[in-house]
């Protein structure tokens, strides 16, 4: 095992309970690598809903909560608000944060409150034996769309911006380095921070949408339909189609943050206060 | 020359690092692990650059590079 794994993991939670070949395992060893970079394990908080992903945090040798499904960002938000000092981070699925969780993830958003929220978008509920999920590709076959998906999936980082997230980045399985470099950019960006980190599925979402039970293939196909932020600009929108634009998509600094503002707030209430009281 | 280190019990045998790495330095074992899995084994170690890419890509951690000491 590796000697980052060995320090930060739990041994007595081990093996993982993922698949062969799943990517939330890829997204586990960038985090760690990441913590151990910036040596914050110490003070730091992870939040997990429910769902495979959610089950990241619960590996990892340090304060957890594994909260209800959906709402591991309502309970990161209260946590953050609590104890500001702390680094809080949300591991969250494609189904718990944009399905079950899509209300609380916006709101979030728009509060801009500083945690960093990975979401691994593998494109179906995996675990409760693949449904449709708000990320499934238009017409593609799952076990409750067997003729195909009728609906437009959500594009999670666009929801992001346009919900007023400060920090967004796109990045896949396949580029684990530029992942784990994101992942470090979030944690040190003060406000909100959602990096998608599209992963595979290959007992699920590979058997049933992308014909193919193998993970390496999965990679590479994952692989295949990115294309980085850089060369997207340079292509024609026909040219896009089918594929997803990775990289930091949005980035913005100085936005009055939540638990900032509002620590300040009730200084200048309390200030006031006492001068009543006098 | 690198060392490639595979843990035989956390390794689940998905072949992710056989695939990703750029050199073909890993191969499919023959022998399976005490969990049953066909897990692979460095084929080329000198062929070996240390990118990474296997140790970093791995879902199990069970891949560890270690680099040569007469190199650096």
């Amino acid at each position: 095992m590796h000697p980052i794994a060995e320090k930060y993991l739990r041994k007595s939670a081990l093996p993982t309970i993922f698949c062969p070949g799943c990517g939330h395992g890829t997204v586990l060893n960038s985090f760690l690598r990441v913590v151990d970079d910036l040596g914050i394990i110490d003070n730091l908080s992870l939040v997990g809903g429910i769902g495979c992903s959610s089950w990241v945090p619960v590996f990892v040798n340090t304060d957890v909560i594994h909260t209800l499904h959906g709402r591991a960002i309502a309970a990161a938000t209260g946590l953050k608000l609590a104890n500001p000092q702390r680094t809080v981070m949300v591991f969250s699925g494609d189904g718990d944060c944009m399905g079950i969780g899509g209300n609380h993830f916006i709101h979030a958003c728009r509060r801009n409150i500083d945690i960093t929220v990975i979401m691994m978008d593998n494109h179906i509920y995996g675990m409760t034996g693949g449904q449709l999920a708000p990320t499934t590709p238009f017409q593609s076959k799952t076990q409750t769309s067997p003729y195909g998906n009728p609906e437009m999936p959500f594009d999670a980082c666009k929801v992001a911006i346009a919900a007023g997230a400060t920090y967004v980045a796109r990045w896949t399985t396949a580029h684990p380095r530029e992942l784990a470099k994101a992942i470090k950019e979030g944690i040190r960006h003060k406000g909100f921070s959602f990096i998608q980190a599209v992963s595979q599925c290959p007992t699920q979402a590979g058997r049933y949408i992308y014909g193919t039970g193998d993970p390496a293939e999965m990679v590479k196909m994952v692989k295949k339909s990115s294309v980085r932020l850089a060369w997207a600009g340079k292509m024609s929108p026909k040219e896009l189609e089918g594929k997803m634009v990775v990289g930091t998509l949005y980035e913005e600094q100085g936005k009055p943050e939540l638990s900032e503002s509002l620590y300040a707030m009730m200084k200048g209430r309390k200030g006031q206060h006492e001068q009543n009281n006098h | 020359m690198n060392r490639i280190i595979i843990d035989e019990i956390y390794c689940k045998g998905c072949h992710i690092c056989i695939d990703q790495c750029p050199k073909d330095v890993l191969a499919v074992s023959e022998k399976r692990s005490p969990k049953g899995y066909l897990i692979p084994y460095a084929l080329r170690p000198e062929d070996c650059t240390g990118c990474m890419m296997c140790e970093m890509i791995c879902p199990d951690m069970a891949i560890t590079v270690e680099a040569s000491k007469n190199e650096k």
